[in-house]
């Protein structure tokens, strides 16, 4: 029962959860991002363990998609959006410290009551799996609506999606794993350009590039 | 006959209490000294019949017509009424004392042994409508004793609002017992035990009974008339009150749950449960706002129930699981703790009552220092906060231990609800435990050490003989409960065995005399064995520090890093040491909003501060209650002026709407 | 005979953690001088700091009482006696069993009710100011550290120091998050209250960063010695759980032949000092905190125990 094939895959979806948390309880925006980026590297770890698992090959596509999107370009992405167009460093809470923490437990105890009848005839792997990632998806939701800083609720939906992923790789045999995967990436990297869109304009009042120019200072206008 | 013995005790108290209406040779001193006398007779019946685990009963033809009364003692009868007649045989040991300090004897002395006996009564009662008068006359001699310093217009708001809760109590539990009699209107506690009512009449019985019962012993939210109640009615009564009278409302619950009902759902248990963890929460957290003496001990009164209900709530889940021994352990926890609680809470107060007669004072922010003017009282009240705060080698902590090891054996039960919430509500344990160790560092360091604050303190005195015999009888009995509970527990075992089903392992064969709850592999404490050691590490602490180190010592101004300021308003108060723990705490859950006003610099006015703390209770459920009430009263009131012929038509209107009914009733 | 052995064993324990006790606080002092580019003082100066202050005057103010008076003795003699229960380098020693984990936890209680009393005794502003912050922290303190308990328990099926040790020890219950987390918890919580950085700073000198520091600041003399070593032992006491919890391997159980028990206590004295160095290293990396983040930190603590605790029974399918 407690074969080393559970143990660590237990270990790496607990690690996520536990990151999940270490999210909400951050305060600046850097620490927030490097949180995600670490918990995407962890995913990757966990989709290429289950493949091995499994002898799903396929899965490795996948892990390397989570770790080399979410992994590194967005979270670089988003690091410079935030040191260029210079947002908020500090993020405002709508809940203080403590009652976000015990709604985030309360969310962890619903999410294991939940899955518990569900699966009484999986196995225990399938039912630890859906109970970590239902958690995840829950928290990533509290992120998403007790921040107020733009980047969050994006890093919030992201940690929600890996929330989604591990529970499709615990899945044997789940059908189109990576083409989500990708659908996905492509669906948050729009965000982020949407994000970026709306504070350009929200900043220069238009999203002209060539209007940019004219901002440049000591270069010369020219045709 | 032990029931025989235990109805002859509760006859003399009510005729002390005839004679103390008597003036000339039937004063204090006769009243309190045969009150003592009797109880320690009830002690005696009641520590018998626990030893021999028999059951006695007896049927009189007093009561309702053709149906006579029926009394009884058996296992949890016993235990109560040692709890109930210990309590009293030291509070009238106190009360020889303090009880000097009454302005107005008359208006307390007929009403203290109809108390005891009104108690005594509750306990051994075996028919609901025994228990229901007994339960009233409980109330109502209890409230004209809250009366008794009517003066003073608190006092008179709290013994109404008392009045109301404890009707309203009554009305719950009448309804209770109506709804386990059934349709027979079988009134007697046997045959309800033989009935068998359907199973929503079941849940709905032990929602009345927690209503019912838990107003009196004090949960949260039905507690709010037990802080007022409690400090309003003289010291030695507000011990009674507080650690007599809310035992006999857990006894209610116990009977009625444990016993007349048949077998209730596991859910039970979680709401037993979270309501006894929310309770202690609540009320420790109540307990460090206040500043006066009394009103703390009450509100900690709230707490302590708390613990009580966490260990029921956990019997009744384990036991509607089937988890006799786990179901044994947590009942004996529970139970045990209700005798600690009676022994140092009431140690507590008579510490409060022998510091207000000593200073004129309840308030903790004109008190100090009183370790050197009461020596004796500081110290057993000391050994009083210790037990209270459940440090070992006292006997608080065994109860908090028995009930923590409860706690851990509930993974093994089925329901997931159970499973998750009993961790959390072992959390809430575990934090008002250490915010009632904060409590009592509070009370016992503001009214105690430091510097006097007004002349009063300054120029108390240490109390009379009879309060400190009393108080040194209860410490002694804490540290006794500490040092030896392997027999506490064996004497709890019939209990444990007629309601949860089970027995723990016998106690005082183990080696050492150490306590086993489960197994020898799982968990033991040996509380001699602790205090052994602390003695002995002690005691080889001062021989090496004598041997080791110079013995030169020297008395000399407070330093104070330098700046030694003489006024005593420079000490910690109450409210500011409980500053730390009402901004974490107390912003959530009371809305507590301080303000300071300092003068601008230059001006020579005093700052003022000002603490606001809103009760969520009051603010939530009884102040809205009470304009709901208060809105439809008004309504209502429309009904006193109406026509003749309005009131006609009313009556018309009944009389179709009943036929109606009986119309489309066939 | 077996019997006088058993006696000598416990006993030996208790002198252990007595005179180890200010050589772990010299180490502690050294590596954290030396990360901050100091020479620091010798390890053995806490020896020498605590004979100096045996040997002077105790001053008392003129209001102190019995209880002043009597606290230190108090504090010392229960913080031994929780730190001598601790299993060390054997398990199963003779009283191993008269107090579990809840016990010694409590007993800490018992020390640190003494000390708030003592702190408030002499009335000022400063014993005050310990005293209410000390008893904040112990109250944000407690629960984690019943879920801590709670998780260890339900790992091991008991509250038995001795016997969680030996099943530790065989490496049965395999890797488990939960035992990770309940690590962290533990050290935050044994960081909290040995009023270390970030929560208090022992060795400062400003009355609004203390706690500690601020309920003993009127002692003198051979009871402020008695504190200081009742302070480091409740150190020793902390590294001493960790260990037995956590890397209890190498302990003498069973047979107690005297090849085990000296390979125990090398093994023993080894963890004790590599924790000794590691607290500093924590230390110097984090500045103090306000006062009113420590429920942060705590809460940090808390949540770690109560995730602990819900994850094991997702994995064990309880």
């Amino acid at each position: 029962m407690h074969s080393l094939t559970f143990d660590v895959a237990h270990l790496l979806a607990g690690t996520m959860l536990v990151l999940s948390f270490l999210l909400l309880y951050q305060d600046r925006v850097t620490a927030v991002l490097n949180v995600f980026a670490l918990q995407a590297c962890t995913l990757a770890l966990s989709v290429a363990w289950q493949s091995v698992a499994q002898n799903a090959p396929h899965l490795i596509v996948t892990a390397m998609v989570a770790l080399a999107v979410k992994g590194f370009f967005i979270p670089a992405a988003l690091h410079r959006i935030v040191r260029r167009l210079e947002i908020h460093r500090e993020i405002e809470q709508v809940l203080g410290g403590g009652p976000t923490m015990l709604t985030g437990l309360g969310l962890v105890a619903l999410s294991i009551l939940l899955v518990q009848p569900v699966g009484e005839g999986a196995g225990i792997i399938v039912r630890e799996d859906l109970a970590f990632a239902l958690a995840i998806v829950l928290l990533g939701m509290l992120m998403m609506i007790t921040r107020r800083n733009a980047v969050t609720q994006i890093v919030g939906f992201m940690s929600l999606e890996n929330g989604l992923i591990l529970a499709a790789t615990g899945a044997k045999g789940m059908p189109l794993v990576v083409e989500f995967s990708v659908a996905f990436s492509i669906l948050i990297a729009f965000i982020v350009f949407g994000v970026f869109v709306f504070r350009i304009r929200e900043r220069f009042d238009t999203v002209d590039v060539s209007a940019l120019d004219s901002f440049r200072g000591e270069r010369t206008e020219h045709t | 006959m032990a029931v025989v013995v235990g109805l002859c005790c509760v006859a003399a108290f009510f005729a002390v209490a005839l004679l103390a209406l008597v003036r000339g040779p039937f004063g204090t001193a006769f009243v309190y000294g045969a009150c003592g006398a009797i109880a320690l007779a009830g002690l005696a019946v009641g520590a018998r019949a626990l030893a021999d685990g028999a059951t006695s009963a007896i049927t009189l033809p007093i009561g309702l017509a053709l149906l006579g009364g029926h009394f009884r003692i058996d296992a949890l009868s016993a235990f109560f009424l040692v709890v109930v007649n210990l309590g009293g045989a030291v509070t009238s040991l106190y009360a020889l004392g303090y009880g000097r300090h009454e302005a107005a004897p008359l208006r307390v002395l007929p009403f203290y042994p109809a108390f005891l006996a009104a108690m005594n009564l509750v306990v051994m009662a075996d028919d609901a409508f025994v228990f229901l008068l007994s339960w009233e006359l409980m109330s109502l001699v209890s409230w004209a004793i809250v009366l008794a310093h009517h003066r003073e217009p608190a006092n008179l708001r709290a013994a109404y609002i008392y009045l109301v809760m404890a009707s309203f109590g009554t009305l719950a539990l009448l309804l209770c017992f109506g709804l386990l009699a059934g349709a027979e209107g079988g009134y007697a506690f046997d045959a309800m035990r033989a009935a068998h009512p359907a199973a929503f009449a079941v849940e709905l019985a032990v929602i009345l009974a927690l209503i019912g019962a838990g107003s009196k012993a004090g949960v949260v939210p039905l507690h709010v008339w037990l802080p007022l109640a409690h400090p309003a009615a003289p010291s030695h009564v507000s011990a009674l009150l507080s650690g007599v009278m809310t035992k006999v409302g857990i006894y209610g619950f116990v009977r009625i749950v444990f016993d007349l009902v048949g077998a209730p759902a596991p859910w039970n248990g979680l709401v037993v449960l979270v309501l006894g963890g929310v309770t202690a929460t609540l009320g420790v957290l109540y307990a460090l706002m206040q500043h006066d003496l009394k009103r703390l001990l009450a509100y900690h009164t709230v707490e302590n129930i708390g613990i009580i209900f966490i260990g029921l709530g956990l019997a009744l889940a384990f036991r509607s699981n089937g988890m006799a021994l786990a179901a044994a352990l947590a009942l004996t926890a529970a139970l045990f703790h209700v005798l600690n609680h009676s022994l140092f809470k009431s140690l507590l107060f008579f510490g409060a009552g022998a510091v207000l007669a000593a200073t004129g004072e309840r308030d903790m922010e004109r008190l100090g220092g009183l370790i050197h003017r009461m020596p004796h009282t500081a110290v057993v009240f000391l050994i009083g906060c210790a037990a209270i705060s459940a440090l070992p080698p006292l006997n608080g902590f065994v109860s908090e231990w028995l009930t923590f090891q409860a706690i851990l054996v509930s993974p093994l039960l089925p329901q997931w609800g159970l499973k998750l919430t009993v961790p959390a509500v072992g959390a809430l344990l575990a934090l008002s435990a250490a915010l009632a160790a904060a409590c009592f560092v509070k009370a016992f360091g503001v009214t105690f050490l430091g510097r006097p604050r007004t002349a009063a303190a300054a120029r108390a005195g240490e109390v009379d003989r009879f309060s400190r015999a009393a108080m040194f009888v209860l410490a002694a009995l804490c540290v006794l409960a500490g040092v030896l509970p392997g027999f506490v527990i064996d004497a709890l075992a019939p209990v444990a065995q007629q309601f949860a089903g089970g027995v723990m392992p016998k106690q005082s064969i183990q080696p050492w005399l150490s306590i086993v709850p489960i197994g020898e592999s799982r968990s033991s404490y040996n509380g001699l064995i602790i205090f052994a050691f602390m003695i002995a590490s002690g005691t080889l602490t001062a021989f090496a520090v004598h041997r080791f180190a110079t013995r030169a010592t020297r008395r000399s101004a407070i330093w104070d890093c330098g700046f030694p300021l003489d006024a005593p308003q420079t000490q910690y108060t109450a409210s500011s040491f409980a500053m730390p723990i009402r901004r974490v705490f107390g912003s959530v859950v009371f809305g507590v909003h301080e303000r300071v006003d300092m003068p601008p610099p230059g001006a020579t006015r005093a700052g003022h501060f000002a603490v606001r703390v809103i009760d969520p209770a009051w603010r939530w459920g009884y102040g809205p209650l009470a304009r709901g009430v208060a809105a439809a009263a008004l309504r209502l009131n429309q009904l006193q002026f109406l026509t003749i012929r309005r009131y006609l038509t009313l009556v018309f209107c009944a009389l179709i709407i009943l036929l109606i009914v009986v119309a489309a009733w066939r | 005979m077996a019997m006088i052995l058993e006696l000598a064993l416990q006993g030996a324990q208790m002198l252990l953690v007595v005179a180890i006790a200010p050589l772990v606080l010299g180490v502690t002092r050294k590596v954290k001088a030396r990360l901050l580019a100091r020479i620091g003082p010798p390890v053995i100066q806490p020896y020498r700091d605590i004979w100096k202050l045996m040997h002077k005057e105790a001053v008392f103010a003129h209001n102190a009482s019995w209880l002043y008076r009597g606290a230190p003795y108090c504090i010392f003699a229960v913080t031994w006696v929780a730190a001598a229960l601790i299993p060390t380098y054997a398990t199963g020693l003779l009283f191993s069993w008269s107090a579990d984990l809840i016990a010694i936890v409590a007993l800490l209680g018992t020390a640190r009710f003494a000390l708030a009393l003592a702190g408030m005794d002499v009335g000022t502003a400063f014993g005050g100011l310990g005293a209410s912050r000390e008893m904040m922290i112990a109250s944000l303190a407690e629960p984690a550290m019943l879920l801590i308990v709670f998780t260890v328990a339900l790992v091991a099926g008991t509250t038995q120091l001795s016997a969680i040790a030996s099943l530790f020890a065989t490496g049965s219950q395999g890797l488990r998050v939960s035992l990770g987390l309940a690590v962290f918890a533990l050290m935050f919580v044994g960081i909290a209250e040995n009023a270390r950085i970030p929560i208090d700073n022992p060795a400062t000198h400003l009355e609004l960063t203390m706690v500690h520091e601020a309920m003993v600041l009127e002692y003198s003399g051979r009871h402020l010695a008695m504190i200081e070593f009742a302070a480091a032992l409740k150190l020793v006491l902390y590294f001493s759980l960790i260990a037995c919890l956590f890397v209890p391997f190498g302990m003498a159980a069973g047979q107690k032949t005297a090849a085990a028990l000296a390979l125990g206590l090398a093994v023993w004295l080894a963890k004790i000092f590599a924790l000794a160095a590691l607290l500093p290293v924590g230390e110097t990396s984090v500045a103090k905190m306000r006062v009113f983040r420590y429920p942060v930190f705590l809460g940090g603590a808390f949540a770690a125990g109560a995730l602990a605790v819900f994850l094991l029974f997702v994995s064990r399918g309880y």
